[in-house]
């Protein structure tokens, strides 16, 4: 059991980072819809770079900054050349596909560096816990504390009430001073970048190596994931961890009951639009406007202003 | 704190909002702001505000010119403005919207944020729950949010953009009690408003602007006529209110009952005949709106009937409302009536009844040309509904009615119109009694509810406490109805 859990951990590592940067970029109100394709591209950028210097922390930076630049694009593309992020998303979406197969051909199938083994003295030996969630590396490590640390500067923080604000209503934010679009450009690249590390995170570590076509469709699922959390880091997290169990008891379950795994494969999509019918029902949204408390576990609503263009005059 | 203004110039684009305009306004003073619809008071009011970048000119402060680049300044120099329609995060609570903006150390600290909120509050009399979301504050509550967001950042200098068209009677009498009490000590207020009671009231001297500059500056009191000639460049004729005999029953309403997620409303009868005009009385949220969206369609009854004309109209949905000669003219304009982001000529277009595949663009045009000069809208075919003025854009929806209406359902038909403008559309409305429709219409107006309906009918928390005559009933009555005191 607690092998089971460990590896579903490791297993979601690389969607948690790409399922939380996206949740921040459309806080910011632009949409990156070009997930996809930019996965993809940092997962070859990251295990090229890792493979060409011998280290895996260059890997991590490249994939970050490609990432990064593209989540950039769709934000000048919207703020300064007026044009739709919706339709941008979806060209970059194939350009950097198309460009992970081209640029990374010499790389496919090739052994190269990975992140290493990295078990956390004394906590790894506590009985269950410790094989969970203390035998693993850095970037497993790294995405749980993302998970807590996303949620603690977005509700707990007065920078994250502003990344909030921005886009909420943007005219709202920018009468309180707040500079909505430089703002976005900043998180546009934060969440870009934290994609760009959860592409790396597949090639050197949740799926070592590099092929054509080596994460294609984890980043449509990860802009799924973002709607059916919510925009709440914990429920973002929730839904990868799902994600991963039904992926995982699909592969377990393969020799045993050949036709269920097709089943369970598919599952996450029926869990998915049966809790969003659920939360945006009248009656739960009527209990979330009375109990602030459960706001944050079944509150759904989407940035008001998200793929919206803010000029001022 | 006081302020001046000096030959201030905005333009978008070719439109010249404000062109060369000079206001001062004492420590201390309430200076009311008239004009006309999109004579530009919000422009320059944005001006002040460091929402917009002036074109040019110069703001000073206590005699020192200062250089606004964004909002941030200006709260920096302690001008805060409460907007038209007030900027609140809606699905935000209470307590947040009273954070975000505020400087202080990067850790929030809510707990404490709530005792200052819970404080100030007290002061004026107001209250609130700060883990409310926004959305379900009255228009009323979500300003007095805002004063006190403003006055918690050190304002001095409180611009308020009409801020008593969204609220009720007794909220009004709160906020110039409030208004008056910052005066006192020292406050600068600007106050924006279409109505001429309320700024003479509470102001000591106004400005006058018309088309962008300043056409007059008068203290108060002074004879209305001469307020409403420097507005209008002229007098303002409010026509008779034509007699219309009434016909027979159009509208007839037995034991509806609606709900939605707070409210329910049930057992309500209506008979409204050909040519009658109902108003519907009450605070914000007491049941008239969805009374409204089921006689529209828009909202399917959870029990009753609803006929016009003799025919029940009660399952046949919104469209089947439509084809029935039922119309209906929300409050929420930019949300819930126009599309903002498309031209008029598209308006024009999206609410034509023809069945045609393809656009008629030239007809299009030409009705729209027609319904801008027919309703004076100050805008061209081209541009976009969200850079009218308030005002312009409430025309815009009157001139997008259909022509022959059985029945027409208005929420607050005049909210923020001038008073030519207002007088103007009543008299439109009114003239369409002439065809037998009828007129269902919800306001917060009391003035505009006495003068222009039949029979008022008075909201309280989800039922009619009371139906009146309007010609026999006053403005006290009514607003002791809307209490909820039944007078006997
Ligand atoms: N963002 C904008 N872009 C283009 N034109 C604008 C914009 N904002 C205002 N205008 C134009 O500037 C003029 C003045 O508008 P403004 O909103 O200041 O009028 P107003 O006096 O506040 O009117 P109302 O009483 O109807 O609110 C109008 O002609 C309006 O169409
Ligand atoms: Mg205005």
């Amino acid at each position: 059991m607690d092998v089971t859990l460990a590896s579903i951990l490791a297993a979601s590592t690389p969607l948690i980072f790409v399922v939380i940067g996206e949740t921040i970029t459309e806080k910011a109100g632009v949409i990156n819809l070009s997930l996809d394709g930019t996965v993809l591209l940092s997962a070859m950028v990251g295990f090229a770079g890792a493979y060409e210097s011998g280290s895996v922390i260059v890997g991590f930076a490249a994939a970050a900054l490609v990432s990064a630049l593209a989540a950039l694009l769709v934000a000048y593309s919207s703020i300064a050349l007026r044009l739709n992020q919706v339709a941008v998303g979806f060209v970059l979406f194939q350009l950097t596909g198309e460009l992970s197969a081209f640029l990374g051909d010499p790389y496919v199938r090739i052994p190269g560096p990975t992140v290493t083994y990295r078990p956390i003295p004394l906590l790894e030996d506590i009985p269950f816990i410790g094989k969970i969630f203390f035998q693993h590396d850095l970037i497993v490590y790294g995405s749980i504390v993302l998970i807590f640390l996303t949620y603690w500067f977005m509700f707990r923080t007065r920078r994250g009430l502003k990344l909030q604000a921005i886009g909420e209503r943007p005219e709202a934010a920018h009468s309180r001073g707040m500079p909505v679009n430089r703002l976005r450009y900043l998180y546009a690249a934060v969440g870009g970048g934290l994609v760009g590390i959860g592409g790396a995170a597949y090639s050197l570590g949740a799926k070592i190596g590099w092929s054509e076509g080596h994460t294609t469709g984890l980043g449509w699922i990860a802009l799924a994931i973002v709607i059916f959390g919510g925009w709440h880091p914990y429920r973002a997290a929730f839904g990868v961890y799902l994600f991963g169990a039904l992926q995982f008891s699909a592969i377990k379950l393969q020799d045993v009951f050949p036709d269920l795994t097709q089943v369970l494969g598919t599952l996450p999509f029926p869990i998915m639009i049966f809790t969003l019918v659920l939360v945006y029902s009248d009656r739960v949204r009527s209990l979330t406007d009375r109990y602030p408390a459960l706001r944050g576990i079944l509150g759904s609503d989407p940035p008001s202003a998200i793929g919206t263009r803010f000029d001022v005059d | 704190m006081g302020f001046e203004l000096r030959e201030i110039h905005k333009h978008f684009g070719s439109v010249r909002a404000n062109n060369g305009v000079n206001l001062s306004v004492a420590s201390g003073e309430l200076h009311g702001l008239l004009g006309e619809n999109g004579a530009g008071k919000s422009t320059l009011m944005k001006v002040l505000s460091g929402f917009h970048q002036k074109t040019s000119g110069e703001i000073l402060v206590d005699g020192e010119s200062i250089d606004l680049r964004s909002p941030a300044d200006a709260i920096e120099h302690g001008i805060g403005m409460l907007h038209q329609d007030p900027l609140v995060f809606l699905p935000f609570t209470v307590l947040d919207n009273f954070l975000i903006g505020s400087p202080g150390p990067e850790r929030l600290n809510r707990r404490a944020a709530a005792r200052e909120l819970a404080t100030l509050a007290d002061r004026f009399g107001f209250s609130f729950d700060p883990d409310t979301p926004t959305r379900r504050l009255t228009v009323g509550e979500r300003q007095q949010l805002e004063i006190l967001r403003l006055l918690w950042l050190g304002a001095r200098v409180l611009i308020l953009d009409e801020p008593t068209t969204g609220i009720s009677a007794p909220q009004r009498l709160k906020l110039f009690a409030t208004l008056k009490e910052l005066a006192a000590e020292g406050m600068s207020v600007v106050f924006v408003s279409h109505k001429l009671e309320e700024v003479e009231e509470i102001c000591e001297r106004v400005t006058i602007i018309r088309a962008g500059t300043v056409v007059g500056e008068r203290d108060l009191p002074c004879p209305a006529a001469e307020l409403v000639e420097l507005m209008f460049g002229g007098e303002v004729e409010i026509g008779e209110r034509p007699v219309v005999g009434l016909g027979p029953p159009r509208l007839t309403v037995s034991d509806l009952t609606v709900r939605d997620r707070m409210l329910s409303v049930e057992g309500f009868n209506l008979e409204v005949a050909e040519g009658e005009v109902i108003g519907f009385a009450g605070l914000e949220g007491s049941g008239q709106r969805i009374v409204l969206d089921a006689l529209s369609g828009l909202r399917s009854a959870n029990g009753g009937t609803i006929t016009v004309n003799g025919r029940d109209l009660t399952k046949v949905g919104y469209r089947g409302y439509l084809d029935g000669g039922v119309q209906f003219l929300p409050a929420g304009r930019l949300e819930e009536g126009l599309v903002a982001g498309l031209t008029l000529t598209e308006h024009f277009v999206l609410s034509s009844r023809s069945g045609a595949f393809l656009i008629d663009w030239e007809g299009a045009l030409a009705e729209t040309v027609e319904g801008i000069a027919e309703y004076s809208v100050k805008g061209t075919p081209d541009s976009t509904a969200e850079s009218l003025s308030g005002g312009n854009q409430q025309r815009l929806l009157l001139a997008m009615l259909q022509d022959n209406l059985e029945v027409l359902l208005m929420e607050h038909p005049t909210r923020g119109l001038d008073i030519e403008s207002a007088a103007w559309v009543w008299e439109q409305l009114l003239r369409r009694r002439e065809d037998g429709t009828a007129i269902v219409f919800a306001s917060a107006d009391l003035d505009e509810l006495l003068e222009y309906s039949d029979r008022i009918l008075v909201f309280f928390a989800g039922g009619v406490l009371a139906e009146v005559d309007a010609r026999t009933s006053s403005v006290d009555e009514l607003g002791h109805l809307i209490g909820g005191k039944v007078t006997s």
